[in-house]
């Protein structure tokens, strides 16, 4: 056997225990774990399934903006450019922008890391892996890219936020309408455009950056603003997350029919 | 009011050790360092424990209680559950010397490693001038006492030995953001942190904020503003053209990385 390492190493306090913590530290974990999983278990479900995304003028995020010539009649706002060379269903395609964000994303990967990788599982509980290289090499050096998924979801947002807007119309087209899906995609789209305002990369883009912030007031403002929403950056990762996956589900339901959309006006 | 308390402290050297059982008789409001001085005064003369200020302000009684890395001054006994055990050991990423005092030199090897504050020529009248606002900026990483509780908890070293040569650790990632947003300071140092501090080691997992006992924000102040430097320098490509093009910000010759005994 190789020579043990971490704190079995010959020169420190033989201690055997893995942790001798005696809270409960396994609860984070296990329970980001849960999430995480019943996240990516209904997303992949319903990016699959290819019916029930779309009721006038309801489109859910999942599958928006929707660009392949399969997208249902009056869905695809953006025109059907794609074609039809696609060979599954238009959400996959569009999902891989907020995905990057969300996988090299440093509240999830904290998040991951500990809790799929158990790198480490809890602090001062000992790691299960004998080698680690954190995020020196492939695949996980490509962490270090993830301003460029930051600004493709930037766009991505400016989509949402008109699909937000193209609620108020009425399924008839015209302005004028309001019903409770329009204000679950208003919410879906200030949480997503938090999350990404909220992002490290961008607080690091606006000012953090420079070394003087004297020289610069004006991005001195703003980095102290997007500091604020950093501060709150993984609870605003779970909310939008969850938003996402509740409306999803509030337009499935009304465009299955189960139940009606109220309408306020 | 005393009452007794249960403790397990762990006593022994290199050579070998274990957990030794102690009931102490303690007083309210007291901290896990009174308990251990106690059974200094009353029960094991030759325990070794470190520790100064009693303050929380010196960083020298850095222990892990239920193993959790903290200051033995700073954690109230009322932490705990009535009738729970304390359980204290010497830190458990260095090498130990005896009982609760550990060999904590890594990371002075890794501080002399750090290329020091490097500030452009003084102007004419002699006088540097700084703003406010730059002043802050750099205030909350000067809080650090040195405990090392941030070094000792980083699985990367924790729970790899064979890290410790190519990493610094969050205490001088501290240092190194510190520097890189001084607005005075003339050296770049995102190419060492990558290559010689080992910043890509890391991974975020916020370990080192969660012990540290000045509550400074080590993981979303510095590590994360310093990788995304790095990031610029090493793996953006626009930066990286940017640079080319405008043959900006090369590293001058000064900052080839220094290895102690330099
Ligand atoms: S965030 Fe990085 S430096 Fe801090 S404890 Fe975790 S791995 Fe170590
Ligand atoms: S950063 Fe905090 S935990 Fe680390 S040495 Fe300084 S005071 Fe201690
Ligand atoms: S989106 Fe979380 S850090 Fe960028
Ligand atoms: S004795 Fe100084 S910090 Fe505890």
């Amino acid at each position: 056997m190789a020579a043990p390492t971490g704190t079995q190493s010959p020169t420190r306090a033989r201690i055997t225990a893995r942790s001798l913590r005696t809270d409960r530290w396994w609860v984070y974990p296990s329970f980001t774990a849960l999430v995480l999983l019943a996240f990516v278990v209904y997303a992949t479900y319903r990016a699959f399934v290819g019916e029930h995304y779309f009721i006038e003028p309801y489109l859910t995020p999942l599958y928006s903006p929707c660009v392949t010539t399969e997208c249902v009649e009056g869905s695809a706002h953006l025109g059907t450019w794609v074609g039809d060379w696609w060979p599954l269903s238009p959400a996959v395609l569009i999902l891989i922008i907020p995905l990057s964000l969300r996988l090299t994303c440093y509240y999830y990967r904290k998040a991951y890391y500990r809790s799929f990788w158990m790198s480490p599982p809890a602090c001062a509980v000992a790691e299960p892996h004998r080698r680690y290289t954190g995020e020196t090499r492939f695949p996980l050096i490509l962490q270090n890219i993830h301003r460029y998924a930051l600004y493709l979801a930037l766009a991505y947002n400016v989509l949402l936020t008109y699909d937000a807007v193209m609620s108020f119309k009425s399924p008839e087209g015209e302005w004028g309408h309001m019903g409770l899906g329009s204000l679950i995609l208003v919410v879906n789209a200030v949480l997503l455009g938090l999350y990404s305002l909220s992002c490290h990369s961008c607080r690091h883009i606006i000012g953090g950056r420079l070394r003087s912030f004297s020289k610069h007031p004006v991005r001195y403002r703003a980095w102290g603003m997007v500091s604020v929403l950093n501060g709150r950056h993984a609870q605003l990762a779970w909310a939008s997350l969850v938003w996402v996956a509740f409306t999803d589900f509030y337009i499935w339901m009304v465009a299955s029919g189960t139940w009606s959309d109220p309408r306020f006006f | 009011m005393g009452y007794d308390l249960d403790m397990k402290v762990w006593r022994g050297d290199a050579s070998g050790g274990e957990l030794v059982d102690f009931t102490v008789e303690v007083e309210e409001g007291e901290v896990v360092l009174d308990a251990l001085h106690r059974i200094q005064a009353t029960q094991a003369g030759d325990l070794a424990v470190r520790w100064n200020c009693k303050a929380g302000k010196c960083g020298s009684c850095s222990t892990e209680i239920n193993g959790k890395p903290r200051l033995a001054c700073m954690t109230r006994l009322s932490t705990f559950e009535e009738g729970e055990t304390v359980t204290v050991t010497p830190l458990r990423a260095f090498p130990v010397v005896r009982d609760l005092v550990t060999d904590v030199s890594y990371n002075y090897k890794v501080a002399e490693k750090v290329p020091p504050f490097a500030p452009e020529p003084r102007p004419a009248d002699g006088a540097y001038r700084m703003q406010q606002v730059d002043v802050e900026r750099g205030q909350e990483f000067r809080k650090c006492i040195e405990c090392f509780l941030c070094q000792t908890v980083c699985h990367v070293i924790r729970d790899h030995e064979e890290n410790k040569p190519s990493f610094a650790g969050p205490r001088f990632f501290l240092r190194y953001a510190e520097l890189e947003m001084h607005p005075l300071d003339t050296n770049d140092r995102r190419e060492l942190a990558r290559e010689q501090a080992g910043i890509g080691l890391c991974n975020i997992t916020k370990c080192c904020t969660e012990v540290c006992p000045e509550g400074i924000k080590i993981t979303d102040n510095a590590i994360i503003p310093m990788k995304e430097r790095v990031a610029d320098r090493s793996y953006d490509p626009v930066t990286w053209l940017g640079r080319k093009i405008f043959r900006r910000d090369q590293l001058p010759d000064a900052q080839v990385p220094r290895t102690p005994g330099d």
